[in-house]
């Protein structure tokens, strides 16, 4: 692995050699005195972000210090043709600093990519557009192998903005990947054209979704959506599309809720599912920082010295 | 000038004849001998009419850096192009008559092509308002072809009293087909990829529904309406039924749209972002089978050059365009075929005598007989040559083909008699 850019070029075993590392990150760390390792001591990871993130800057930030990486965080604004700095003069700049990881989130689908094109360090996909988030989809995964003692044969429904999300994206590819069984559920006017040959079911009604699952991924839906018409109003989004109490009933005993956040109560999910003990929403960020630097760790060393 | 003797040309493909010039006019077909006379050897080589493009994005004036009127032609001459429609999104917009005229006045300073301005439908390519037709009409450019491409006329009042008001000197408006409700923010064709990629989509029915609309008002009006850049099998479909009903409209398909499919996005390189997007092979197989019969008219390139900085970024930012003019004959032959089953009287008709006749260039399109004006081009039927972006005639670089092998070569091209590429090389200084 030199770049992570997506969940849906990674094979199964590179999947699960991430996971696994991440193991190895939660239990090296946790309990520690100085929460600390000096695997990346001497390397610089570069956090260039074009978008307002301050979870996402954060964890990664955590994860490069915790692995004792010089961390250098680069805000940048939005790129346009006639605006600031171009993409690709930014990263021979960065290449010229000598940058061993770029971690970049940017607004435009596919930034991540054209990246690797101009620098020779390691590229770690942020988020770009509404295309890929795989450290999120990791995280997932991570997540429901904590809770649910595996991913193989378990079901996901991903519930909401299926079109903008690049949560849903990634996790789409990774968890069917790992043998979960997917259910994408939302209004027809949020699921993408064209998506028949995915390899998941696609339902439109909550409740029958919500039968069966072992885990519901709840994703955050814009209230300004309702403008483009993608849904009449936020109440009838909340009613039709929304996790609350009665629906968290349908699900089985066992079942998790998890939400990437930033969340919208009483939007997509109802202040008291959210702080539910079935809400796995604060562990999910716990997990964010290993699978982070589980990754960093795998791309800036290629596994070697451990 | 002296004579120019072409020997043993494959006259479209009709056998071997030679052709003698004298002029600037074709003064005599046969077995010929003539003494004085330049002779270009053309045994095994093609001869077609000089082809024309009714779609060229010369960007001069304003865009000097991605083109101008004098590397624009010599690209054409280069794909063996003898005439080009300039289209009307320079900066100033090609929306008044000192414009139009200057861009036929450098294209006469150039030598290269007779350059035929497109006028603007609307001042500025608003969409608002009606710009000066009658008075670019008049101009010395005598413009019968209008057209806001790169937008589209999506105001149906607008674009019928378009439509009423060219038909008083015959002429037409060429539609960049594109309802921009449905393509706000719009990247690649919607479907199964852009579903992947991340990208917003741009569906085939923003296309659709306009075209189906403007055949309406063409009927309404009386009216003619040329159809830019058509790229999705149901357009086909309209315009097939359209036509079979008599209505009077004709149709463009630009070469990536019959070789290339949005699978060419995954790459997230902006080399591959036009407008109308790169669709699916299924709609490929439609335009070629409806390019080959003729419902599709006409291959235009829609050659729109572009800086390296409009590409070198990240896709959403990058401009929409490919360059076309050095590849189109391959591809057209290629979408026809291929070198040993194309048929070069139908190529000639989709290439050079319909566009000819579309936009009105009299001189243009005519097969080589005595008196016609001495538009040719010789091509090699049996030759392949790669695409190498540092080897265009082009300014820019954005060609979408680069590396690709691709068939038939331009050996030579005449512009009333003169050559303006011979031997495969761009004769230089043309300006009279």
């Amino acid at each position: 692995m030199k770049h992570l850019l997506t969940t849906k070029e990674l094979t199964r075993e590179e999947a699960e050699l991430i996971l696994d590392v991440t193991e190895q990150m939660a239990e090296a760390v946790t309990g520690r005195e100085v929460p600390k390792l000096p695997a990346l001591r001497g390397r610089t990871v570069v956090n260039l972000f074009y978008e307002d993130s301050t979870r996402t800057r954060t964890s990664f930030e955590t994860a490069a210090k915790r692995l004792s990486a010089d961390v250098v965080n680069f805000a940048a604004k939005t790129s346009s043709v006639n605006k600031g700095e171009s993409l690709r003069d930014t990263a021979l700049t960065l290449q010229a600093m000598g940058a061993d990881a770029v971690v970049i989130r940017h607004p435009a689908a596919g930034a991540p990519q054209r990246l690797t094109e101009w620098l020779d360090g390691a590229v770690l996909n942020a988020g770009d557009g509404t295309h890929a988030h795989p450290t999120q989809a990791l995280l997932d995964a991570y997540t429901m192998q904590r809770r649910l003692g595996g991913v193989e044969g378990r079901t996901v429904a991903i519930v909401g903005d299926i079109l903008h999300s690049r949560v849903a994206r990634s996790n789409i590819w990774l968890l069917t990947k790992l043998g979960a069984n997917v259910r994408l559920v939302g209004p027809p006017t949020l699921l993408p054209k064209d998506i028949d040959d995915w390899p998941v079911e696609i339902g439109y009604d909550l409740d029958d979704s919500l039968k069966g699952v072992d885990a519901v991924m709840m994703l955050r839906v814009q209230r300004e959506r309702q403008n483009a018409a993608f849904f009449p109003t936020a109440n009838e989004y909340a009613r039709l599309y929304g996790l609350d109490e009665r629906r968290l009933a349908l699900m089985p005993d066992h079942a998790i809720v998890m939400h990437p956040g930033p969340m919208n109560r009483g939007m997509e999910i109802a202040a008291s599912v959210a702080d539910s003990p079935r809400a796995t929403i604060t562990e999910q960020v716990t997990n964010g920082v290993w699978v982070r630097m589980a990754v960093l760790y795998l791309l800036l060393t290629n596994g070697e010295s451990k | 000038m002296t004579d120019l003797l072409i020997k043993s040309a494959d006259i479209i493909g009709r056998g071997r004849q030679d052709v003698l010039v004298r002029d600037g006019r074709v003064a005599e077909i046969g077995s010929l001998s003539a003494k004085d006379a330049e002779v270009v050897d053309a045994d095994g080589l093609v001869l077609l009419p000089g082809l024309v493009d009714l779609h060229t994005h010369l960007r001069e004036p304003g865009r000097e850096d991605a083109e101008t009127v004098l590397s624009g032609t010599r690209a054409a001459a280069k794909g063996g192009y003898t005439a080009v429609c300039a289209m009307a999104n320079s900066y100033p917009v090609a929306d008044t008559a000192g414009v139009v005229e200057q861009v036929a006045a450098l294209g006469r300073a150039a030598g290269y092509a007779d350059v035929q301005p497109i006028g603007a439908v609307s001042i500025g390519l608003e969409g608002k308002r009606l710009a000066e037709i009658g008075a670019m009409a008049q101009s010395a450019a005598q413009v019968r072809m209008f057209s806001d491409d790169g937008h589209c006329v999506h105001d149906p009042v607008l674009m019928r009293r378009a439509l009423e008001y060219v038909k008083t000197f015959d002429g037409l408006v060429a539609q960049h087909a594109e309802e921009p409700r449905l393509t706000e923010g719009a990247q690649m064709n919607e479907g199964a990829v852009s579903a992947e990629l991340g990208l917003p989509g741009w569906p085939a029915v923003a296309e659709e529904a306009i075209i189906a609309r403007d055949v309406l008002l063409a009927e309404y009006t009386g009216a003619r309406v040329h159809f830019c850049h058509v790229s999705t099998a149901r357009s086909v479909a309209i315009i097939r039924e359209a036509k079979a009903r008599g209505a009077n409209v004709t149709a463009e398909v630009c070469p990536h749209h019959l070789l290339l499919t949005d699978e060419a996005a995954r790459s997230y390189d902006p080399v591959y972002k036009v407008n109308p997007p790169l669709r699916r092979e299924a709609d490929i197989a439609i335009l070629r089978a409806a390019l080959a019969e003729g419902v599709i008219d006409a291959v235009a390139t829609d050659h729109a050059p572009h800086a390296p900085q409009d590409k070198e970024c990240e896709w959403a930012a990058a401009r929409p365009g490919m360059l076309g003019l050095e590849t189109a004959l391959s591809i057209s032959v290629l979408a026809l075929g291929g070198p040993s089953a194309v048929d070069w009287d139908v190529l000639a008709e989709r290439t050079s005598r319909t566009p000819a006749r579309i936009a009105g260039l009299e001189a243009h399109g005519r097969d080589p007989q005595p008196g016609a004006e001495a538009n040719f081009t010789l091509v090699d039927p049996s030759a392949t040559w790669t695409v190498v972006p540092e080897g265009l005639a082009s300014l820019s670089r954005n060609t979408p083909y680069a590396g690709m092998e691709l068939p038939v070569t331009v050996q030579a091209t005449f512009l009333r008699g003169r050559a303006t590429v011979l031997n495969g090389k761009i004769e230089e200084e043309m300006s009279e």
